[in-house]
């Protein structure tokens, strides 16, 4: 009961429930898909860079509640954020969800602390991060949105 | 499943579940409830004790040494063929090859029969029931002989179209691949009638049997089919075991698809004749120690029955089927007249791996997921279904218990 329910917090129910920031974005400049394989589970990031920052990022797709959370969650955190920033983040946040972060430093991670009860579900951590690597990849190829229109 | 059930002696399933240790242990704080056997079975002490005794005491390799130990190991191994054959109703052990499980038989057939057999432009007919094992290797096949591979198509209840099962059958069609029953959507698929179809045209038949092995009586010659594969680990025996039935006729022609030991008659460095089917694909020294457990199992599960033990499943599905119908935003995907073991379903709002979780932190071990399947979800326009797929061992109290657990994902995601 009580790992479910650290797996399940209310925050992770609400933004499953009403997702932020969940829309397709027409005017994005990047973009990238998202597959776990091992479920069917596939999302996709839009991102519009603002000079050097993350000016606006958004998200659709199907998966699991902890997917959505973490992809809705995710797009709030980002905005705002350099490239480099992002990716340092989606770094602790990863070591957050395998159980690897230093104890005491979950804070750090401001609402994405919510996701420290899925390192007890190792199957789940690829559901906690497909949406961060999916926005990984979107990062790192301007092209994307081109490149992944055509392969679709 | 049959007229005469009503004379079946019932199951007594509490002394049943005792063969079955795993059915004692307790997850996550909650008795076990095993709602998994499609994609795997669990195993009686007789199949356990098979295996472990062989290791103990018999351990030898087969066909090569002349002492007691090998000797003794070859007549078991040997003898297991024999088992396989009566289980399925072969006309001979000479047509039971052992296999890896269902997808390396499929595998064996795709590039042996397959690419001897198939030219550019002719049709292998699958259906859009088929698990990933019964696609995949027909679509290496097509790529390496320029074959075309067309799918029958499903109906909104999930059983085959077989008026399109008639169309799609025609001169340029060389195979016919169906799934008896389906693992994503428990329908039971008419074969015998598509297999007397397509061999009227000359079509060769292969029946994907993963499934219908462990739940229906299986009898080859009555369907007909030409090939029917199976694993030995969902029929209550060891992983890495299963077994191809092809029939005599065709066995003979088809060249080897792996080289190695025991699979031929004479080498010299130039050249090599090859031995008798079924030897002729099994090269190597096989997996000696899993035949002799899926021995061990084919003959459990004809002691406990296969007519009872499919009456009682049956009585088990639509207990499950009534219950998880009464429950609010659920809606079962499989609504075939003839269906066996599996009620797939999907609940509204909430995705299937978090319908998964919960329930297993009752304790209860279900599927979520596309279940291999994926053109099977992308017929019913979902992602994922959640699968609860029963045994013998089951009992109208465990599918209790899934309803109970599937209130909880209700109230929890509501």
């Amino acid at each position: 009961m009580s790992s479910l329910s650290e797996l399940y917090q209310n925050v992770i129910l609400e933004h499953n429930r009403s997702p932020r920031n969940y829309r397709v974005m027409e005017d994005a400049d990047r973009k990238a898909d998202g597959h776990n394989p091992l479920c069917g589970d596939q999302l996709t990031v839009w991102v519009r860079m603002d000079g050097e920052v993350i000016g606006d990022v958004s998200f659709k797709g199907a998966g699991c509640a902890i997917s959505k959370a973490s992809a809705s969650l995710m797009t709030g955190v980002v905005k705002g954020k350099t490239r480099a920033e992002a990716e340092a983040l989606f770094e602790r946040f990863h070591r957050l969800v395998t159980g690897t972060l230093p104890p005491g430093e979950s804070e750090t991670l401001g609402k994405l602390a919510v996701f420290s009860g899925v390192s007890e579900f190792p199957i789940r951590v690829k559901c906690a991060s497909l949406s961060w690597h999916t926005l990984k990849a979107a990062l790192e190829d301007a092209q994307a949105v081109e490149r992944s229109g055509s392969q679709s | 499943m049959t007229a005469t059930a009503a004379t079946v002696p019932a199951l007594d399933v509490e002394r049943l579940r005792e063969d079955f240790p795993i059915l004692s242990e307790r997850v996550r704080g909650k008795p076990l409830v095993y709602l998994d056997n499609a994609a795997t079975s669990q195993k009686p002490r007789p199949v356990i004790e098979a295996v472990t005794r062989f290791y103990s005491s018999e351990n030898a390799n087969i066909h090569r040494g002349v002492h007691f130990l090998s000797e003794r190991a070859t007549l078991a191994y040997d003898a297991v063929r024999e088992r396989v054959a009566r289980f399925l109703n072969a006309s001979s052990a000479r047509e039971i090859v052992f296999t890896r499980g269902t997808t390396e038989a499929i595998n064996l057939v795709a590039q042996s029969w397959g690419r001897s057999a198939l030219r550019a432009g002719d049709e292998i007919l699958i259906t859009g029931m088929e698990h990933h094992s019964n696609i995949v290797p027909w679509q290496l096949l097509a790529a390496a002989t320029g074959a075309i591979v067309r799918a029958v198509p499903i109906t909104d209840a999930g059983e085959l179209d077989l008026e399109a099962f008639d169309r799609l059958l025609t001169e340029r069609t060389k195979l016919l691949a169906v799934v008896h029953l389906s693992n994503a959507l428990g329908t039971i698929n008419p074969v015998r009638e598509m297999v007397a179809r397509a061999r009227e045209r000359g079509v060769v038949t292969l029946v994907d049997g993963a499934q219908s092995a462990p739940h229906l009586p299986v009898d080859v010659q009555a369907i007909g089919c030409d090939f029917y594969a199976f694993s030995g680990h969902k029929v209550f025996g060891p992983t890495g075991i299963g077994a191809l039935y092809g029939r005599s006729a065709l066995l003979e022609r088809m060249p080897p698809w792996q080289g190695g030991g025991d699979m031929i008659e004479t080498v010299t460095l130039e050249r090599t004749t090859f031995a008798a089917p079924p030897a002729r694909f099994e090269a190597g020294t096989p997996m000696i120690a899993e035949v002799i457990g899926l021995g061990a199992a084919l003959e459990y599960v004809e002691s406990v029955g296969r007519t009872a033990l499919g009456t009682w499943e049956e009585e088990l599905l639509t207990y499950a089927t009534e219950r998880v119908s009464e429950l609010a935003g659920v809606r079962i995907i499989g609504t075939a007249r003839g269906k066996a073991s599996v009620l797939s379903f999907v609940v509204e709002g909430v995705h299937p791996h978090d319908v998964g979780a919960v329930l297993d932190d009752e304790g209860i071990a279900i599927r979520a997921g596309h279940h291999c399947a994926q053109p099977v979800m992308q017929r019913f326009g979902i992602p994922a279904t959640v699968r609860a797929s029963f045994a013998f061992y089951n009992t109208r109290e465990e599918i209790d218990a899934l309803v109970r657990g599937l209130r909880r994902v209700r109230t929890l995601f509501a």
